[in-house]
Formats: structure tokens, C-alpha cells, sequence
């Protein structure tokens, strides 16, 4: 059987009387990429802060890289690694400081910083922007950059939010390769997506309406199931049916 | 009289060229869509139009008026949606129709009739604060408070960017009600699959146009065949055939690769064969139409070629 890097029993938590995750039971297999979708309001955030260890659940149990995120979230935390678009990295910073500082929080070593910084800037060919400030650089190296800096502890599990919106299709492709890539090193990749053609892209694809996981499969066998020609389809049969107001 | 004229429109920040150039027209009625990635010159030429930027050279005339020389007449006969929420966070959703309403000389109920279809989905929460409503009300807001005045164009910089498919799908159809009404509308994003929802279609890429269509004409005018490959680990498949002699072009594209072939006569059969002697199992190869992502993908590395 194929290692387990997210284990999750009837997660639930509630806020007062509003149950925000509502008995959620999946798992997320080592290497897979999972497609994590839902409505604005339908408990994503909610979700993925419980599965990094940053939101204790009120009820249910989860394990993230073998650990319960109620009880040992400092460990979680060691385990994962944090990509968005937005907050990701300095502006204000270079390419080389920006590696630095994620290396020096991720508790590497000098030494270890020093090696990991020289092969990532080889790896994404940015030697001649080593000393760039990050914020005059194009969005889709920027998107690499934070994804490669998200990766600079070899963590088991990689949660994303959005990762290439915005970009020109060829350097989204791109970037779906290197995700491809690293999945197909063994990394778990965790995406969340308002992009439904983004989620076509993942190996399965879960997606949560209520608070609840209302569907999970491929995504050919999500299309299958709603008799829906693509995942927008399905999501729309989907969230059509949610009773939260949007307010 | 055509709402938008753009003749040779340029425009540079320091040394970094936004605009290289534009031509296009809008016509009057029409939904006229920009699509392209961020960075593309999509904003800067809405700054332009909308007369909150003047171009470094070119012309630009909006309902028959110049950007430059006859600004304020422009400014009372458009709405505008810029890409950022600009409306009052800190004023009620009520407090805010009711100002953009006054700085145009007018009120909600003058108007109510054009405004109804979308604020009416908002009147339950008329009193609250427009910075705690969720991303597709303020969205709502936001477009109802640029359609006040019963502006002769629309200008939507990005409105459904960060916005779930649902609301993104709701927001189209309220385009094409407004669209009915006679309102001409230009609206750029960057998401390919919403091309489908304009008349026509300007693709941007670096401050050019790479090419102005119907949605249909430009998938129709793409000249190649192109397969869709499945055969197990993509990462594989796509390492693999990026090294193959015959491949033009590998692209993922969601659950299959896109795959076009340099050969002109192709065969899908020996293809498979093909892949199957690598090791490849469970190959499907199977012709697909192909969509504006293709031909954007396509007329970018072309143009890289030319550069």
C-alpha cells in the first residue's frame, strides 16, 4: 500500500454554532496531486489551516505526514511546505536573500543554506538575477522562485494556493511540469484553485460544498459521475446546491 | 460611431515598453474581451482608455471623443471596474451606491431599472459594510456602482480574477443582459476559457495583439492537428516526447498531453505503437479540436521565432 501523507477521519470544526469543516474523511497518497476546490465560503481555508497544524479541529482526526495535527502541529510544521501566489516572498528582498531567509526559518543549517541556494539558482537558471530584488521580477519567476523556496526543506507535503493564476499559458505549463516533477519524486502536491481548468490538471480532485466533501475522484471520473464535459461543470452542478449565504 | 478607436497606441514606464503599438476597434453593442497574462498591457491600456493615463503616442477615442484633448466629456459617459476593489470599504453597500450615484448627478432609483438584475441579489445586505462582503458580492457591488449613471460603455479591468466559478459564471450572464441592453462593453482577464463568452477577442502577450477574432475564427484558423496522448505518468510522457524527432510542440493540458507532429502524414496508430515500444502503457491518442489555449500557446512561440 502506498504511503499515506494525509489522513484525515471526520475532521470537523466549528465556530460557535457554525460548523465551518463538517466531518470531512479523506486520504492523500505520497507523490499524488490533489485538487482542492470549493465555493468562497465552503470551509477551504478552514480545512487547509487544521491540515497545517495552524487550527485545532473540534472534532475528527487528521494526520499530516504521520503526525495528528491536534497534538503535534510543531511537527506538521517541519513536514510542510507553504506556496501563494501572493505572501510567498519578499519584494523588498533578492532572489538569493529571499532562499536565505526561507532556508534560515526552515532551521537548515549555514552550510546546508549555502548548497540548497547555489543548486536552486542553477536549477531555475537565475544566476544572473541572484542579486535581482524579487519584486521586479516577471510573476511567472516568481512563481517558480516561491515554489522552489517552498521545497528548500524537502518537505513530504506541498500546499499551494492558486499557483499559477495569472501567468501566459506556456509559463503555466512550465510550471505544471515542475510540479509533475517533484510529485513524481515522491513529494505530495496540495492545490487549491478557483481555476477549474487548473484542477483537470491534478490526480484526483476533491471538492467541498457546506463544509462537507461532496465529490472526490480523478477528474475523469468526477466528469463521469455528474455527466459533465468538464470539472467547471461539475463544480457548478455542485456549489449550485449550497444552502451557505454568500453575504 | 465606433465606442473604441485605438490607432498605434504606446506607452512606456522607464525603459519598459507596455503598449508597443495597438490597433483596434470596438463596435458599438459589441462585448469585446482582452485576454492575456498579467503583464500584458491589458491595465495600462484601460488607464488609457479610461482616461486616467495619457499615452506617450497614438490615438485614442472613446464615444467619439480623444482621450487626451477631451477627457472630462469621456469621463461622465463610461463605468469603470478596475482590477482592485475601489470602492468605500468603510461606507455601507447602500452609502455606496448612493455616492457613486451623486458624484454622477444622479440616484439609484433613476436608474433602478438597469441596476435591478445585479443590486437586487445585494438589497439583503444594503447595510453592511462593503469591505465584509465575500469576493462575488463585492464584485456585484462593484459593478452596480459603474452602471449607475447608465454609462454608453463599460470597462471591466479583470472582474472575475479570484472569484469562484459560480459567481464567474453568473457575472458572464449578467454581461450578456447588459449586452442586450445596448451597452457596449470591453473587459479583459486572463483566464483563456472565458474567451468564449465575447463576440470578439483581442490575445495580448508583452504590450502587442497577437491577434483580434471571434472566438470560433481563432481556433478555426489554427493550422495544425492536434492529439490528445495519455499513457500513465505524464511527467514521463512529456519528458519523453519533448526528446522525440517528429514532436513540434508537447504541452500538458489538464489530464492529457497536447501533442502536434512536424509530419504531414501522421498516423496515430504507428504513434501508439511507438509509444508502447518505450515502455508507455494504457496509450490513448485521440484528435481534439484545439482551443484558444493552443493558438496562444502557438502564436507566442511564433513570435518568439520572429524576435
Amino acid at each position: 500500500m502506498n504511503e499515506l501523507i494525509i489522513e484525515a477521519q471526520n475532521l470537523t470544526r466549528k465556530f460557535g454554532d457554525f460548523t465551518a469543516v463538517d466531518h470531512i474523511t479523506f486520504d492523500v497518497g505520497r507523490g499524488e496531486i490533489f485538487g482542492f476546490l470549493g465555493a468562497n465560503g465552503a470551509g477551504k481555508t478552514t480545512a487547509m489551516r487544521m491540515l497545517t497544524g495552524l487550527l485545532s479541529p473540534t472534532a475528527g482526526e487528521a494526520r499530516v505526514a504521520g503526525y495528528d495535527v491536534a497534538s503535534q502541529a510543531e511537527q506538521i510544521k517541519q513536514e510542510i511546505g507553504y506556496m501563494s501566489q501572493k505572501f510567498s516572498l519578499y519584494g523588498d528582498l533578492t532572489v538569493y536573500e529571499n532562499i536565505r531567509l526561507y532556508g534560515g526559518i526552515y532551521g537548515l543549517g549555514d552550510e546546508e543554506i549555502r548548497k540548497k541556494s547555489a543548486e536552486l539558482v542553477e536549477m531555475l537558471q537565475m544566476e544572473a538575477l541572484r542579486d535581482k530584488r524579487v519584486g521586479a521580477l516577471p510573476l511567472g519567476w516568481k512563481q517558480k522562485l516561491a515554489f522552489s523556496v517552498a521545497l528548500i526543506h524537502e518537505p513530504k507535503i506541498v500546499f499551494m494556493d492558486e499557483p499559477t493564476g495569472g501567468v501566459d499559458p506556456i509559463t503555466r505549463r512550465q510550471f505544471w511540469e515542475q510540479i509533475y516533477k517533484v510529485a513524481e519524486e515522491g513529494t505530495t502536491v496540495f492545490v487549491t484553485t478557483h481555476y477549474m481548468d487548473e484542477a483537470e490538471y491534478c490526480d484526483r480532485v476533491s471538492i467541498m460544498v457546506d463544509g462537507r466533501m461532496d465529490a472526490l475522484g480523478s477528474p475523469a471520473e468526477l466528469k463521469k459521475q455528474f455527466e459533465a464535459e468538464d470539472i467547471e461543470q461539475v463544480f457548478i452542478k455542485l456549489a449550485r446546491g449550497a444552502d451557505r449565504d454568500e453575504g | 460611431m465606433q465606442p473604441v478607436r485605438i490607432h498605434n497606441l504606446q506607452k512606456s514606464y522607464g525603459g519598459i515598453q507596455a503598449l508597443r503599438g495597438i490597433t483596434f476597434d470596438v463596435q458599438e453593442g459589441e462585448l469585446f474581451g482582452l485576454i492575456g497574462p498579467d503583464g500584458a498591457g491589458k491595465t495600462t491600456l484601460f488607464r488609457i482608455i479610461t482616461t486616467l493615463l495619457k499615452p506617450d503616442s497614438g490615438e485614442a477615442s472613446v464615444l467619439g471623443k480623444d482621450v487626451v484633448d477631451e477627457y472630462n466629456a469621456i469621463r461622465s459617459s463610461i463605468g469603470y471596474m478596475p482590477g482592485q476593489f475601489a470602492l468605500y470599504q468603510d461606507l455601507s453597500v447602500r452609502e455606496n451606491m448612493n455616492f457613486f450615484a451623486s458624484v454622477f448627478g444622479t440616484t439609484l432609483e433613476q436608474n433602478y431599472e438597469l441596476v435591478a438584475p445585479i443590486y437586487r441579489q445585494l438589497e439583503p445586505f444594503e447595510n453592511r459594510l462593503a469591505g465584509a462582503l465575500s469576493g462575488g458580492m463585492k464584485q456585484k457591488l462593484a459593478l452596480s456602482c459603474a452602471l449607475i449613471h447608465k454609462p454608453a460603455l463599460l470597462v471591466l479591468d479583470e472582474p472575475t480574477t479570484g472569484v469562484d466559478a459560480v459567481s464567474r459564471k453568473e457575472f458572464w450572464q449578467m454581461l450578456h443582459r447588459l449586452k442586450a441592453k445596448g451597452i457596449t462593453i470591453l473587459v479583459s482577464t486572463p483566464y483563456m476559457d472565458e474567451a468564449k463568452q465575447c463576440d470578439r477577442i483581442a490575445l495580448m502577450q508583452n504590450g502587442g495583439i497577437l491577434s483580434i477574432e471571434s472566438p470560433s475564427a481563432v481556433t478555426r484558423q489554427f493550422d495544425r492537428q492536434v492529439w490528445s496522448v495519455r499513457a500513465g505518468s505524464k511527467y514521463r510522457l512529456i519528458q519523453f516526447l519533448r526528446g522525440y524527432e517528429h514532436a513540434e510542440s508537447v504541452q500538458p493540458f489538464g489530464e492529457s498531453i497536447h501533442y502536434i507532429d512536424y509530419r504531414a502524414g501522421f498516423d496515430p496508430a504507428d504513434f501508439k505503437q511507438m509509444l508502447e515500444r518505450n515502455g508507455f502503457q494504457g496509450v490513448q491518442v485521440q484528435q481534439v479540436a484545439p482551443g484558444i489555449e493552443d493558438v496562444f500557446i502557438r502564436l507566442m512561440e511564433q513570435e518568439e521565432t520572429y524576435e
